[in-house]
């Protein structure tokens, strides 16, 4: 992008800044970023964002878990020790199913949390020791940032329009 | 209208307070020092735990005939304790996942403590397995761990072997869930710090977190999804562990009831466990804006409610005593023995504390009354802790053959390990309400326009929640990405 300059319009109301999102989407600016100190309901809306698809990532994630939980009581329990405890069928898995239930559910649900959780944590890029990237701590607290790249032509025009929206602070950041 | 909220409904978010008012009350006790009374409890806690490892030292090194338990009865105050702590870690994730599925905003201003007594609960009663084994040094054999034996597995018939799936995946998950939900809280108070030790700590912690629009959509999508799993896992979790007995053969165990019937006895003394805390951190960190007699009120109705559920399955238990014709249930319900024998006031504690005093909640004036809800959650806490003992000690007591009746008595040893977690909870308790956001910054900013009094206010007088755009001048600040790097 031939853009040189970054701008961060700082707003201090939710409503506002989804107002503001919308308007500057109508004028066909692209915008980067937008950083919130809570989730703003149809905030991934207006910007456009695609729907996450971490949900159906813990879907198969929890058939794996399964799988692994009926490999692993049918291997121990009837393959490779098919033994008679309290006599309890062990000639195949299914006769001894119900007692496997819980382990079976068990480990569905830890594998579809676990692994979901860790997806996320790996997109989202987010880990210990990882550097925080909001440019402005105000946006953790009371204050939302959108950020839009923009030309250096196009930099007064986009600030009269981000005034207008009710941005409380625009900061203009050279690229690097 | 985004905002809109029926006028019927109470605020949750008391004063007239701004998303910037939330974040100062909650960061608050963290960034302060901790006072006397703190550190009191605090070293009673901490003694009180070293006591209780102590006695556990004592236990491992000598053995368990150190405990109360005979030949008769094997399972006393260490499952009753271990099945106590894990109910009352119930009502966190019930807090945190189910109230989240049914959308249930009051949920928020508690749900961050309600986890953490979770967590610090399931702690305790993870404890219990290990020490009440003979030989907890081979502890590690009841996982299917290949091995130079032949590969000797582990037999998955037993119900403790599923506590062992059930509790680590109930302790793991509640715990990504709880941090998961923490990061941007931490992230909050790591923006804020001002001291760079506590900044460096707040920073590694909050894992970088920085609230793109992007994070919080899957943020939310996480939490849901969590909510969805935790919901049938913190169900799933008392049922394997009323397993433990109702898949015995045991006259008083061996009852089809015990599943539904343990998960509600669970979220009953869990909310109890987790009105017992907000009462006294409500006024301690100073967040009765947040925690509010609402608040007091909603849970006190769960109580109601499952303690109601408990209620119906001690009389269902009772009939069923009856009305099955054998004569070892008829003998374990309904002899003269149970009421009067030698538990007797262990089973009088139970439906006095269980049945009847939480009855005296159906008064509107009771169950919003702070100091009434506080007297009767502790009262609740131990009518449940009767009610383990009781299903567990009075059948053991009593079993097929009487010439293997036995009475229990506890040791010092018994009641030392108890306490000591009691201990070990409250520490991990008390350096948490010091350390953590105890109310979600977050959440809390997400309903503050639908359930805060000033906003609520605001809406009856016609004034929108969204401010009006002033047109101000132009506030443009050129910075050049130098200046920016020394700002941070």
């Amino acid at each position: 992008m031939e853009s040189s300059k970054v701008i961060h319009a700082l707003y201090n109301d939710d409503e506002v800044l989804l107002d503001a999102v919308k308007a500057v989407k109508e004028e066909h600016h692209h915008i980067e970023e937008v950083f919130c100190p809570f989730p703003v309901h149809g905030l991934d809306k207006a910007m456009g964002i695609a729907p996450t698809r971490l949900a159906i990532t813990a879907f198969m994630y929890g058939i794996t878990g399964l799988s692994i939980a009926i490999w692993m009581t049918n291997y121990m329990m009837i393959q490779d020790w098919p033994q008679d405890i309290g006599g309890k069928p062990s000639f195949s898995w299914i006769e001894n199913m119900p007692a496997f239930v819980p382990i079976l559910f068990e480990l569905t649900v830890f594998f579809a949390a676990h692994l979901m959780v860790i997806t996320f944590y790996m997109r989202s890029r987010i880990w210990p020791f990882k550097e925080a990237e909001n440019p402005d701590p105000r946006t953790t607290d009371d204050h939302f940032l959108m950020e839009i790249p923009v030309k250096e032509s196009a930099v007064e025009e986009l600030t009269t329009l981000l005034t207008k929206t009710g941005a409380v602070e625009i900061n203009v950041v050279d690229k690097h | 209208m985004s905002h809109y909220e029926a006028p019927i409904r109470e605020p949750l978010v008391l004063g007239d307070k701004s998303y910037h008012d939330i974040t100062e009350d909650i960061a608050r006790p963290i960034e302060g020092k901790a006072n006397k009374n703190w550190y009191m409890a605090f070293y009673i806690s901490l003694a009180a735990m070293l006591w209780g490892f102590g006695c556990i030292f004592y236990t491992v090194g000598t053995g368990i005939g150190v405990w109360g338990l005979s030949k008769n009865i094997g399972w006393a105050w260490d499952i009753t304790n271990f099945v106590w702590w894990v109910g009352i870690g119930h009502a966190g994730t019930l807090i945190s996942a189910v109230l989240l599925l049914f959308r249930q905003k009051w949920r928020m201003a508690i749900n961050r403590s309600a986890e953490a007594m979770t967590i610090f609960a399931v702690f305790q009663a993870g404890l219990f397995p290990i020490i009440h084994m003979g030989r907890p040094w081979n502890g590690y054999w009841v996982l299917p761990i290949p091995n130079q034996f032949g590969s000797l597995w582990v037999n998955f018939n037993s119900p403790l072997l599923w506590d062992v799936f059930a509790i680590s995946t109930y302790l793991s998950v509640s715990l990504v869930f709880w941090w998961t939900g923490l990061l941007p809280d931490f992230a909050t108070i790591r923006d804020r710090a001002v001291k760079p030790f506590q900044k460096k700590i707040y920073a590694l912690v909050s894992f970088g977190w920085s609230g793109r629009a992007k994070d919080w959509q899957r943020f939310e999508e996480v939490s849901l999804v969590l909510a969805g799993l935790a919901t049938p896992l913190v169900l799933s979790v008392h049922t394997i562990v009323s397993f433990d007995f109702a898949t015995s053969i045991n006259p008083g165990w061996h009852s089809t009831i015990f599943p539904p019937y343990f998960v509600a006895g669970a979220i009953f003394s869990g909310f109890a466990m987790v009105q017992t805390l907000l009462g006294i951190m409500r006024k301690v960190t100073n967040m009765e804006a947040y925690i509010t007699r609402m608040h007091i009120e909603y849970m006190n109705i769960v109580i109601i409610l499952t303690g109601g559920i408990v209620a119906v399955a001690y009389a269902t238990e009772f009939f069923i005593a009856w009305y099955t014709g054998s004569p070892y249930e008829y003998y374990t319900y309904l002899s003269i023995g149970a009421e009067t024998g030698p538990y007797g006031w262990a089973f009088w504690s139970l439906l006095i504390c269980n049945i009847f005093t939480p009855q005296l909640l159906w008064i509107k004036k009771i169950r919003r009354s702070f100091i009434w809800s506080f007297i009767i959650s502790i009262v609740i806490n131990i009518g449940m802790w009767f009610e383990r003992f009781d299903i567990i000690a009075i059948v053991l007591s009593k079993g097929h053959l009487p010439s293997t009746w036995w009475r229990f008595e506890p040791t010092f040893v018994d009641v030392g390990i108890f306490i000591g977690t009691i201990g070990f909870f409250f520490v991990l308790f008390l350096l948490y309400a010091r350390t953590f956001p105890v109310i979600p910054i977050a959440e809390m900013k997400t309903i503050l326009k639908s359930s805060g009094e000033g906003y609520k206010k605001r809406r009856e007088q016609g004034i929108p929640t969204k401010p009006t755009v002033v047109l101000a001048e132009k506030k443009i600040i050129e910075v050049d990405s130098t200046d920016k790097k020394d700002k941070k």
